[in-house]
């Protein structure tokens, strides 16, 4: 188990390494840093002087050491476009982020399940039929029509939801929050629909197809043979054996939603990590864009990581027959 | 089986082989997949015979008129023009955008897939027949790539692009970044596929005689073992361009995509969305149906390839 745990560790450092190499060429190689943050005016002298100060000239590896010890200290610098340090950029906009990505995991979590083991349960039934169909529709809908046709529907015709902004927000400490008030958790719906769809669909079909699997097995059968009542079977018995790669996808999902997050946050104009990232990519703002990439990677990894030792935990098979792959 | 037993003694045209084959019963006995293959051929027939069949030029700005804006759909503009699905705020005809946006789409969805997928079967057949190293190296990128999502690897290797290319030609460039970035987010999934693959075709006799008559491995690779990794690929290549249509359109919609000069289906949704709360709904409308179209229609048609080509769904 330690072995185990130690070993992704490792390679999630390497993973976090990697991605550090990749934001920091970035940082230092795409534009040039010393023009976007001096004027026209500025002398070739002074510039040499400031890359000096700046250490520009240093040797790559000396640069890229320095490049992790600040990011380590949460240091990315300051975004070329607001004037203002990166890591204050990000961190106070990563509230916004974070409600919308959990809010909309949830809702994929309960209604993907709900209606996946619904549609294995009935599967000559017209509801099945239509939840099939209607999944389809949604892997092939991308998500920002879906926003859209929401915003359309709700905002436009219908008048019931705001379709842009947080509505009103409270300052917790740092952490503004947009769950307590009435305007807050009205904005929230739509855009956590929005987000959630996809994930949800996708949670439906694996459990829809999970299920089929483990209903046709020998213990089911065995269950319905002594006599135990089909709630017990299909809940006790099927459903939690489908569980394990539930577990892994949704966590893997949990850092799909938040790039997701992107397209959600533009269409419906909210102020979260997403779309103070994409503002970045059309203006080339490299250190947004460098820190949001280390930003992410680390998610990413963490919840791998995460995930991997949960499923360790939760599948006993794996214990015996050497290390797991989260995939 | 409906149709009659070809003759085995004298050779069948390619034609009769193909609509006696199992592919093509399965085909026929599916009815979603001929509707989608034909508005599929429909849409790509369109979007090719562009500037023969569009009604009007959009990109000239000659011909366009502001007096032209917003006139509805099926009808007269203040100008005394009929457009059959509208004008947008700058007086460009709807449909005329849609066939030409529908080319762009459609022309940067197949690039990029095809890209992803040289790249892919490339490195797939190359981890896949070299093992050990090799193998571990190209598989651990493909496995990191794999967990992120693809629009952001593409909206990644997008901006790096931008900052790399000068302004002045950023423009021009565009669509070959979108392309280069797409492909480059999705041939994970091809290489995949094929590297189980080969490993398995790698075992068999047939490569081993071969390597023993001294076909270069690359030969064998390209001969021998690639037209047995086709039906999976195939498969891939599908749904990945549906992938790549709807990645080229989000991407086009969130303002990172084709220049506003060559819009795509994307942009035109982008610039449609303006328009959403004062009422000529048109302007959006009709791109994004074609978009779903497209996408639905290639969605659907991969789907129904996968549980053809699968000997084991065949019964």
């Amino acid at each position: 188990m330690l072995a185990f745990i130690l070993r992704r560790l490792g390679q999630s450092v390497l993973v976090m390494l990697v991605v550090a190499l990749i934001a920091f060429i970035m940082f230092r190689y795409v534009g040039d840093p010393i023009a976007s943050m001096v004027g026209q005016e500025a002398s070739s002298a002074d510039r040499e002087a400031l890359r000096q100060q700046l250490g520009l000239n240093d040797p790559f590896y000396e640069q890229f050491f320095r490049f992790i010890t600040n990011a380590l200290q949460g240091q990315f610098g300051i975004s070329y476009r607001l004037q203002q340090p990166v890591t204050e950029l990000i961190l106070s906009r990563l509230p916004a982020t974070i409600e919308l990505a959990f809010t909309s995991a949830l809702l994929a979590l309960v209604f993907g399940v709900g209606f996946g083991v619904f549609a294995a349960l009935r599967p000559k039934t017209i509801s099945t039929a239509a939840i099939m169909t209607g999944s389809l529709i949604g892997v092939s809908l991308p998500t920002f029509l879906i926003g859209i046709a929401l915003i359309y529907v709700f905002a436009v015709e219908l008048q019931w939801l705001p379709s842009f902004g947080r509505g009103q927000t409270v300052q917790i400490g740092w952490w503004r929050t947009g769950l307590l008030t009435e305007s807050g958790l009205r904005s929230l719906i739509l855009p956590a629909i929005t987000l959630s769809l996809f994930q949800m669909t996708l949670i439906m079909r694996l459990v829809r197809a999970e299920m089929l699997e483990v209903l046709r097995t020998d213990y089911i059968k065995f269950a319905k043979a002594r006599g135990l009542s089909s709630r017990a079977i299909n809940f006790g018995h099927a459903l939690k054996n489908t569980l394990v790669p539930v577990i892994t996808i949704t966590g893997l999902q949990l850092g799909s939603v938040i790039a997701f997050a992107i397209i959600t946050e533009t269409v419906f104009q909210w102020p979260g990590v997403g779309s103070l990232f994409i503002n970045s990519v059309a203006v080339v703002d490299v250190p947004v864009m460098a820190a949001y990439l280390m930003f992410i990677a680390f998610v990413f990894v963490v919840i791998n990581l995460t995930v991997d030792i949960l499923y360790y935990v939760v599948d006993p098979r794996l214990r015996v027959s050497g290390p797991a792959r989260g995939h | 089986m409906a149709s009659p037993a070809p003759t085995h003694s004298e050779p069948t045209s390619l034609l009769a082989r193909v609509l006696d084959s199992d592919v093509f019963y399965s085909y026929r006995k599916s009815p979603v997949t001929v509707v989608a293959s034909i508005v599929l051929a429909g849409l790509i027939l369109a979007a090719v015979l562009a500037p023969l069949i569009a009604p009007y030029n959009p990109f000239d700005p000659s011909s366009l008129n502001l007096m032209d804006g917003y006139t509805a759909p099926l009808s007269d503009s203040m100008m005394g023009n009929y457009f059959v699905l509208g004008t947008d705020h700058q007086g460009r005809d709807v449909l005329s955008t849609i066939l030409y946006g529908s080319r762009v789409s459609l022309f940067v969805g197949i690039s990029a897939t095809l890209f992803a997928m040289v790249l892919g079967v490339t490195l797939g057949l190359f981890a896949g027949y070299r093992g050990k190293t090799t193998d571990a190296i190209i598989m651990r990128i493909a496995d990191i790539q794999l967990t992120f999502p693809a629009i952001l690897i593409a909206l990644l290797i997008f901006g790096f692009a931008r900052g790399i290319i000068p302004p002045a030609q950023q423009e021009s460039a565009a669509v070959w970044v979108l392309i280069f970035a797409i492909g480059l987010s999705n041939w994970a999934q091809f290489a995949r596929t094929v590297r189980g693959a080969t490993m398995v075709e790698r075992q068999k006799e047939y490569v081993a005689a071969a390597r023993i008559m001294g076909v270069h491995p690359v030969m064998i690779l390209v001969k021998h073992i690639l037209p047995n990794v086709t039906g999976p690929v195939l498969v891939i290549a599908t749904i990945g361009l549906a992938l790549a249509i709807i990645e080229e359109a989000t991407l086009s919609f969130l303002g990172v995509g084709v220049p506003p000069t060559q819009p795509s289906l994307g942009t035109l949704i982008r610039i449609g969305q303006q328009f959403l709360f004062s009422g000529e709904w048109w302007i959006l409308f009709f791109p994004a149906v074609t978009l779903v179209l497209l996408a639905l229609s290639v969605n659907l048609l991969g789907d129904w390839l996968r549980d053809a080509l699968n000997p084991r769904l065949r019964q």
